[in-house]
This record gives structure tokens, C-alpha cells and sequence, in this order.
């Protein structure tokens, strides 16, 4: 235990504190947000901060800290349902391309090569708006996208794996394919696919504040940190505090989850490809 | 290194193929009606039926994926539904400027990135290197939705220096262009970093120092040309990066540019237009991929032998 302690990194505990911190304020938030994020308040609009609001009051009066503390939700339920899907579905089919190979591996790998061409979140901004701006859609269009990182990774280590002796020995005892995966491969392979988790969980919570900034994710009145800097930046003259806390909000979000991929990253001496 | 030419050459074909169809099915598979999706529900029926015709969705759907490649092959995107003119022409009038942006954004990235990432490889864990480094992740982290804004307040109202928006001259420029190119900047500078460390260790390195060759030779000479390899296949990458994030980029700025042509076409439901637009942004990123594989393969002769040999 001690020697575990001793070797948890300062980047691998800011980054775990900040992870921390975002789930508590998802899952507490109407215990911790000082007010009723939907009160409108008129005569209070654009107000800077106080003591009784924090980071001040939005267009309508609203208090921008509960709404902050409340969108957390929308970035949490984002980041690892998109996470979650994609983990499964590419998974699944980058053991399918590697395992079994041949026509199957080159129809998967050619579609990840379709998808690959699309850059950044261009075919997530033109789902949303053809499918239409809401959640679940937002989730859907990053899941179209997103597999194909996990995907790619198994794909690699399955065919690296597949003729290793000790996946050798279990087919030559006949173990059943599904099986051999979740038991013998799949754990094998779970510290790349745990540190590409970690950053997409901050590539999804980045592109669902970018899409509801252009309108396309979560719909008023419901807070989203997205939202919320595109109706900040409306006012920026006037009330520069709308922009800069659900801002600064994401930023600390995503420097936290890039603490904690890089700490992971070099824990488990993972080689990964992507913006690193 | 001609078969290797043609081998990348063969290789893009069936990716420019598949985008070209998933964009199309992007438009045509909407679930329900994409009619009335476009004009609402409250539309009459001769203006859904006319529309329906005009896209030519009362086809069917294989004869409309033909005529849309024979369309693409002849430059023919349709027409716009709101501005009543050709895709083509409104992508030709929007295209230059995007581009001015992004390359503006790579340049100074990369004037950035390049000698900070070099510095922090040639002086691994000291001040700078950490500084840097917690800069560049920073910078990573900085959403450009956000860095936009902030840059904005700071510098056009706070202290004046550059406009609020608009397309004018290079003072125009600056703010988008950094706003855009600030993560690339980080994620090159990491790249770099990494990239000369590894050259560092290498025997040839070692076996320079033993020949008693000045650390500025070495570094100049040797590990510069090996270290900056790698850093070339990122920066092809980025560039699709930064031409996704010109529109948010140039939606912040009102930039006149493809970003701000797609944001309006998806908030009128302007299809054609939305179409287009992901067409020529993906299309230009496959280009930049194939030109970025083709010169690695002609600076790096290990490259071609090895595309050759498999």
C-alpha cells in the first residue's frame, strides 16, 4: 500500500481530484448550487459578481455559479456515455477486424479510414444539425466518431496477441471466442484502452461545450458550459464574467483529465497515437 | 519511390469515394421527412413538392447518388436554397479566406511551437521545459471557443490594440489566427519535445559528440533534420484540425470564410450548402494527408522502401 502511495504522481492526483470534483458536482448539484439555476431574476440581469453571486448573474438574471454547478451534469453524462458507447462498439469491432481478419478486418478498417478523413468535430457539427440540437443527439454524433480510437487500439493488440502462446494454447483447449477475448485478450489490452478513455472523456466534454456554443448540443434553458460562453459572448463589453467562468470551468476540466491520461499514459508506458 | 506515388495515390481514391457517399447519405438517410425538416412542418404542399423535386429526392435514391458523383465530378454541388446560387460559386467566394486563416494559424504556430519544443527536448527538466510544457498543456485544454472571447476582451476592448472582427489587414488577422492556432501550437511543441529527446539517444548522436563535433553542429545537423520528421506527419494531421476549428473560430470572429458560410446554411437549413461545405473541408483534408504522406516518403527514403516492399 505504501509503495502505491508513494508512486501516485502529483499530475495522476490533480488531475484524479479535479475528475473528483466534477462527478461530485453532477451528482450533488442541487445540494450544492446556491440557487435555482433557471430563477430569472430581471432585475438582477448582467450583474457582476457579489458575495450572494459569486461569479455574478447571466442575461436573465440567473445565477451564473448554479448554472455552472448544474451544467456539470450535462459534461458528465456526456463524457462517459459517449465514452461508454464507444468503448463497447469499438472494442467489438476492432476484435472482430483483428481476430478474425480478412474481408470482415477490411470493410471495419475501411470505414474507420471514411470516418478518419473527417476532421475534428465536422462530422459531429453536421450531424447535430441535420438530426437536430439535443442531447442525445450530440451523443450520437460523437459516438459516430469516437469508436473508431478504440477500435484502431485492439485491432492492433489483438493481432499482436493472436498468435501468442498463451491465446494459442487456450484455442488448442478449445475455449469459445467470446471467452477468449473477455478473459484472455481483453485484459491484456485494457491499459491503452483506459488512457484513450480518459482522453476522450475530455475530447467528448470539449465537443459538447463547442456544439452547444454554435447552438447544437444541450437547448435553453437547460445550463450547458457551451451554451452558456456563446450567450456570454454576446455581452462581452458589458459583463466579461459571463465568458470567463463557464470558460474557465471547461479549461480546468480538461487540463484535469489531461493530467490524469498523461499520468496514466506513462504509468502503464503506453505509446499513444493521436495529438501527443 | 514512383510506385510508392502511386500506391498513395490508389489508396485515396476508395477514402475520397467513401466520403463522398457518407456525406450523401448524410442528407438522405434523415430520419423522416428531410423536406420537411428543411421548410418546417407548417410548409404548403406545392412548396415541399417543388423542393422535392428541385433536390431531386422524388428519385430513386441510387439514381440520386449517381447524379450527385456525375455532379461532384463536374464541380456541380446543386444550389443553394436560401441564396438561389450555385454551392460552387458561394464555396469559391468563402474558400480563399478560410484558407488565410488556417495557414496564417499553422505559421504561427508552428513559429511558436518549433523553437519552444526544440529548447524544452535540448534542456529536458529544466525551468523552461517545465514552463513550457504546462503552457502547451494548457493550451490543449483551451478550447478555441473560449480562448476567442478572452483574447477579444484583453486585447481589442480592454487595450484596443486589434478589432473586434471583421476581415480587413494582418491586424484582422492576428487574433483568429492565434485563437485557431493555439492548440496546434501546444500539441506541436509536445511533439517536438518528445521527438528530439528520442533523436538525442540515438548512437549517431553519440558517435557526433565522440567525433568532438559543437553541440550547435550536432543539434543543427543531426538531430534537427531526424527530430523534425515525425513532427511533419502532425502537422498534415492538425491541418484538418485547424480547418474544422475555423468554424468556430470564424463564427467568434465573423470571419468570412467556409465556417461562417456552414454556420448560417445549418441555422437557415440550407442542406446544399451544409453539404458543400463538409465536401470541400474533408476533401481538403484528405489532400493534405496524401501531400503529407507523399513529401515524408521523399524526405524519408525508409518510408518509400518499406510502402514498396509491402
Amino acid at each position: 500500500m505504501k509503495g502505491f502511495v508513494s508512486n501516485i504522481s502529483a499530475p495522476l492526483l490533480v488531475g484524479a481530484l479535479i475528475l473528483s470534483v466534477l462527478v461530485g458536482l453532477a451528482l450533488f448539484a442541487p445540494w450544492l448550487a446556491p440557487h435555482d439555476p433557471s430563477e430569472i431574476r430581471l432585475e438582477a440581469k448582467l450583474a457582476g459578481p457579489s458575495r450572494a453571486h459569486l461569479f455574478g448573474m447571466d442575461a436573465l438574471g440567473r445565477d451564473v455559479l448554479s448554472r455552472i454547478i448544474y451544467g456539470a451534469r450535462v459534461s458528465v453524462l456526456v463524457g462517459f456515455t459517449t465514452v461508454g458507447i464507444c468503448f463497447v462498439f469499438g472494442t467489438l469491432m476492432g476484435f472482430l477486424a483483428g481476430y478474425y481478419g480478412g474481408a470482415l478486418d477490411e470493410v471495419i478498417m475501411r470505414g474507420v479510414d471514411i470516418l478518419l478523413a473527417f476532421p475534428g468535430i465536422l462530422l459531429a457539427i453536421t450531424l447535430t444539425s441535420i438530426l437536430g440540437p439535443s442531447l442525445r443527439n450530440v451523443i450520437f454524433a460523437l459516438c459516430v466518431m469516437g469508436w473508431v480510437g478504440y477500435a484502431r487500439i485492439v485491432r492492433a493488440q489483438v493481432l499482436a496477441l493472436r498468435e501468442s502462446e498463451f491465446v494459442l494454447a487456450a484455442r488448442a483447449l478449445g475455449v469459445r471466442d467470446t471467452r477468449l477475448l473477455l478473459r484472455h485478450i481483453f485484459p491484456n489490452m485494457l491499459a491503452p484502452l483506459i488512457v484513450e478513455g480518459t482522453f476522450g472523456i475530455a475530447g467528448a466534454i470539449l465537443a459538447e461545450a463547442g456544439l452547444s456554443f454554435l447552438g447544437l448540443g444541450t437547448q435553453p434553458p437547460a445550463p450547458s458550459w457551451g451554451s452558456m460562453l456563446n450567450e456570454g459572448r454576446q455581452f462581452l463589453f458589458v459583463s466579461p464574467h459571463m465568458t470567463l467562468a463557464p470558460g474557465m470551468a471547461i479549461m480546468t476540466v480538461v487540463l484535469g483529465l489531461n493530467f490524469l491520461g498523461d499520468a496514466l499514459r506513462d504509468r502503464f508506458d503506453v505509446k499513444r497515437e493521436g495529438p501527443w | 519511390m514512383h510506385s510508392y506515388l502511386v500506391r498513395r495515390l490508389l489508396l485515396a481514391v476508395p477514402v475520397v469515394l467513401g466520403v463522398a457517399t457518407l456525406v450523401f447519405l448524410l442528407i438522405h438517410l434523415i430520419p423522416g421527412d428531410p423536406v420537411e425538416i428543411m421548410l418546417g412542418e407548417s410548409a404548403l404542399p406545392a412548396d415541399r413538392d417543388a423542393l422535392r423535386e428541385a433536390l431531386g429526392l422524388d428519385r430513386p435514391i441510387l439514381e440520386q447518388y449517381g447524379s450527385f458523383l456525375w455532379g461532384l465530378c463536374r464541380g456541380d454541388l446543386g444550389d443553394s436554397l436560401q441564396q438561389r446560387r450555385p454551392v460552387t460559386t458561394l464555396i469559391r467566394e468563402h474558400y480563399p479566406a478560410t484558407l488565410e486563416l488556417t495557414l496564417a494559424a499553422m505559421l504561427i504556430s508552428l513559429l511558436i511551437a518549433l523553437p519552444a519544443g526544440i529548447l524544452s527536448g535540448i534542456r529536458q527538466y529544466s525551468v523552461w521545459d517545465h514552463s513550457t510544457m504546462f503552457l502547451a498543456l494548457l493550451g490543449v485544454s483551451m478550447p478555441n471557443f473560449w480562448l476567442g472571447p478572452l483574447l477579444i476582451w484583453v486585447f481589442s476592448i480592454q487595450l484596443g490594440w486589434f478589432p473586434v472582427s471583421g476581415k480587413g489587414g494582418l491586424a484582422h488577422l492576428l487574433l483568429p489566427a492565434l485563437t485557431l492556432g493555439a492548440s496546434m501550437a501546444a500539441i506541436v511543441a509536445r511533439m517536438t519535445r518528445s521527438s528530439v529527446l528520442e533523436v538525442l539517444r540515438e548512437d549517431y548522436v553519440m558517435t557526433a559528440r565522440a567525433k568532438g563535433l559543437s553541440e550547435a553542429r550536432i543539434i543543427l545537423k543531426h538531430v534537427l533534420r531526424n527530430a523534425l520528421l515525425p513532427v511533419l506527419t502532425v502537422v498534415g494531421l492538425q491541418f484538418g484540425a485547424l480547418l474544422a476549428g475555423s468554424i468556430i473560430t470564424e463564427t467568434i470572429f465573423s470571419w468570412p470564410g467556409l465556417g461562417t458560410l456552414m454556420v448560417k446554411a445549418i441555422q437557415t437549413r440550407d442542406y446544399p450548402v451544409v453539404q458543400g461545405c463538409v465536401l470541400v473541408i474533408s476533401m481538403s483534408y484528405v489532400l493534405v494527408n496524401l501531400l503529407t504522406d507523399l513529401l515524408y516518403g521523399v524526405i524519408d527514403p525508409r518510408i518509400r522502401y518499406e510502402g514498396i516492399r509491402e
